[in-house]
């Protein structure tokens, strides 16, 4: 088991978001969490990065370690990556300097040698060949002026380069346009590999038609109400998260914790 | 679902700058001529005999003392200290030399080995960057490099006793020419006390072959340090100019206040940059540099240009505000600095641009960043005169905030007499961001080397007129100054 979540719950400022939310990742799968605006998704991805302002209680544990023990960087160090929604700007800092700097980071937390810039070069610009990205992106500051599609390109990129275990794409798909979403699931699905685990998170059928998931798990009011395979988007589609909150009304007289 | 804003993050996160220590704030053992504290006329007369100065020089320090003590002390600076006692300070400090040097071989081994200490070769052979220094400790000039390559060329680069000495016409051509004894408090001080600094001439056509450097320390306890600095350019001439200073912990308050004049004629260039690292005070803000200076260009003749840039660390209070008269036509001036303030640390500090002549341009780029309790203001001059037609001027001030108890504040004063005139001003306030800061860590960043990245990034524009030599000194020197800003 690669990553075991169990009664997970995290509030902000006496607001409980994630209600007792449970999850197995095995290395190798593909996961999609969806869900309506305000199910928690993207707090679970915020919890799982170590962001601050919450009140995590609950056990987390990836590939053994107890994960809300850690820093954020210590996190990614053990391999433990997000895609953001919104990535932020960086001004005045390079985006090639950047990933060198993030990966020699982790490398040194790992006890390996760090790169040199010539062959980080090398390295990134066969990453870039991965997402369609030019050489012009690697000079500019990171993120600053991007479009959005740039943005999640670039975050693909990170994840190409940095090489993390557990991937979470947080939204990754809101704000492209179909061309621009091959690009980044073509991306993806090229470093799915048997070591790594991915969690997507998303708000639309639409991604599952381009990276096709192992599971599908169903989020509503803090909780995942149900779990399935990848037929289980397509039912989602045609009757809408209305009809899982009805259900969920009902799991929700099933005790915390229990597994749905 | 869109990220959560949190009020708790960083700055709970941020606390305030731990006790990093100063890395300079060494004190050498040396054997010091020192002059009997406190200031008269006779204290006066005793510095212009000990340098052994014409009449003239002599009667110029009285004349703006007795001007100096008509005056009182500025107050509309937003800066708080204690009230200065100026009969407590040491206006003449010097290293004795052991004997009278012939080559760099024989400096004093104590001043070497201090030098060596803070980094800068006075040895010509070992230096490959070639770089000119004037080392400067307290109040002298103990050793300046490469002046025999730069005779070759005609450039005059020595101390400024020694262009008293050899070169009166030119000094006294030029001396208060730009800042005049009485500009301001300080710059009155100056001219009636100011010990040496550094002095250097390009002549006409020649393009300075190397960068030249000023680097200033104040070793004595007690002691204010009143240097002078005067660089002409004269026709198409063009020179590079690099000034860096240290001063040992000391925990009483110690006062800088040199000024620096440049003059510009005809086509000529002159590119000034500083990296100030005064010893800023303890973490409770005991002890200090008061570094208030006076710096200011005369961009002279037709098409000249002057660029000042500032990398600010140091000091407990910096007051400064490196300006430039725009007198020639289609003359241009720069600005570009950053200031850090951390610990207890204040600045005031910016621009004055002044132009006169047709079609000329200037430029100030500010960049301050406040960490702990550090104040940090901007304020800045752009005078269009009557006679500046077609000047314009491009301002952008840029602020960043790092943890809660710092402050950033911004003054710019504009007066455009001349209705051709166009002048810009941008400014913006920034906290060092929570969503930065995180997306650095999630990457595997550090927390403080992700700061120092951010940090770097929001200065990148300012460094990348400092020369590259300096620009990797003014890196360093930003990170180790943040070091302990977090966590």
């Amino acid at each position: 088991m690669m990553l075991k979540i169990e009664n997970l719950h995290a509030s902000i400022e006496d607001n409980e978001i994630l209600r007792g939310l449970n999850l197995e990742l095995n290395a190798g799968e593909v996961h999609a969490i969806m869900g309506p605006n305000g199910s928690g998704k993207s707090t679970l991805a915020n919890v799982l990065i170590g962001r601050e302002g919450y009140d995590v209680s609950g056990s987390v544990r990836f590939q053994g370690q107890d994960l809300l023990a850690l820093s954020p960087e210590d996190r990614a160090a053990a391999g433990v990556f997000l895609a953001f929604q919104h990535p932020v700007e960086i001004p005045g800092v390079g985006n090639l300097y950047f990933m060198r700097t993030a990966l020699n980071s982790l490398r040194r937390q790992r006890g390996q040698d760090e790169l040199d810039p010539v062959d980080f070069l090398a390295l990134a610009q066969e990453r870039m060949e991965l997402v369609e990205m030019d050489q012009s992106f690697m000079s500019r500051s990171v993120n600053e002026g991007f479009s959005g599609g740039e943005k999640k390109r670039n975050e693909i990129l990170q994840m190409a380069i940095l090489e993390p275990k557990l991937a979470i794409l947080d939204e990754t798909d809101s704000g492209l346009d179909i061309d621009a979403l091959r690009v980044v699931a073509n991306g993806v699905n090229a470093l799915r590999s048997e070591g790594r685990g991915m969690l997507v998170i998303t708000h639309h059928q639409r991604l599952l038609d381009y990276i096709v998931p192992d599971r599908v798990h169903v989020m509503a009011a803090g909780q995942i109400v149900r779990s399935g395979d990848k037929d289980l988007a397509l039912e989602l589609e045609k009757h809408g998260y209305a009809g899982m909150t009805q259900q969920h009304s009902q799991a929700s007289r099933v005790p915390v914790g229990a597994t749905l | 679902m869109s990220a959560p804003v949190t009020t708790t993050g960083i700055s709970d996160e941020v606390r305030d700058l731990a006790n990093q220590e100063y890395r300079y704030g060494f004190v050498t053992d040396l054997d010091t001529d020192v002059a009997p504290k406190g200031l008269n006329e006779d204290i006066i007369a005793l510095i212009s005999a000990k340098k052994n100065e014409p009449d003239w020089l002599l009667e110029s320090r009285l004349r703006a003392y007795r001007h100096w003590i008509t005056l009182a002390e500025p107050t509309w600076q937003h800066v708080a200290y204690a009230p200065i006692d100026y009969q407590d300070i040491i206006y003449y400090a010097a290293p004795k030399p052991k004997k009278q040097v012939a080559s760099m071989d024989e400096v004093d081994p104590e001043l070497r080995e201090m030098f060596d200490k803070l980094g800068i070769s006075l040895g010509e052979q070992e230096r490959l960057s070639g770089v000119a220094v004037d080392a400067i400790v307290d109040s002298v000039s103990v050793a300046t490099t490469f002046k025999k390559k730069l005779a070759d060329v005609g450039v005059i680069f020595c101390s400024f006793s020694e262009a008293v000495q050899n070169h009166p016409d030119l000094v006294r051509r030029y001396l208060g020419s730009v800042v005049p004894y009485k500009d301001n408090f300080f710059a009155c001080l100056n001219a009636a006390v100011f010990t040496d600094g550094s002095f250097c001439y390009i002549p006409k056509g020649v393009h300075c072959p190397m960068e030249l450097s000023t680097y200033f320390r104040i070793n004595a306890a007690d002691t204010g340090q009143f240097e002078r600095t005067l660089i002409i350019a004269e026709e198409g001439a063009y020179v590079s100019y690099l000034e860096g200073c240290t001063a040992p912990v000391r925990d009483k308050n110690q006062l800088h206040a040199a000024v620096v004049e440049l003059v510009a004629l005809q086509d000529a260039q002159i590119k000034y940059s500083t990296v100030q690292n005064w010893y800023p005070g303890d973490a409770d803000g005991n002890g200090g540099v008061y570094n208030f200076v006076t710096k200011r260009g005369m961009a002279a003749g037709r098409n000249s240009k002057i660029s000042w840039t500032q990398v600010e660390t140091g000091s407990a209070i910096t007051w400064k505000y490196p300006g430039v008269i725009l007198k020639g036509d289609n003359s241009v001036g720069e600005f570009y600095s950053v200031a850090l303030t951390s610990r207890h640390q204040q600045a005031d500090t910016g621009s004055k641009m002044v132009h006169l002549g047709k079609n000329t341009r200037s430029t100030i780029i500010s960049k301050a960043i406040s960490a702990g309790h550090g104040q940090n203001t901007y304020r800045g001059l752009v005078g269009i005169r009557h006679s500046a037609t077609g000047a314009r001027n491009f301002t952008q001030c840029d602020s960043l905030l790092i943890g809660k108890d710092c402050g950033a504040h911004t003054f710019p004063y504009v007066e455009v007499k001349n209705p051709t005139g166009q002048v810009e001003h941008e400014a913006s306030t920034s906290k060092i961001g929570e969503e930065q800061l995180l997306y650095c860590r999630q990457r595997g960043i550090p927390e403080e080397e992700a700061v120092s990245m951010i940090v770097n990034g929001f200065c990148r524009e300012v460094f990348k007129k400092l020369p590259m030599e300096f620009a990797v000194e003014a890196q360093k020197l930003l990170t180790v100054s943040l070091e302990g800003a977090v966590g």
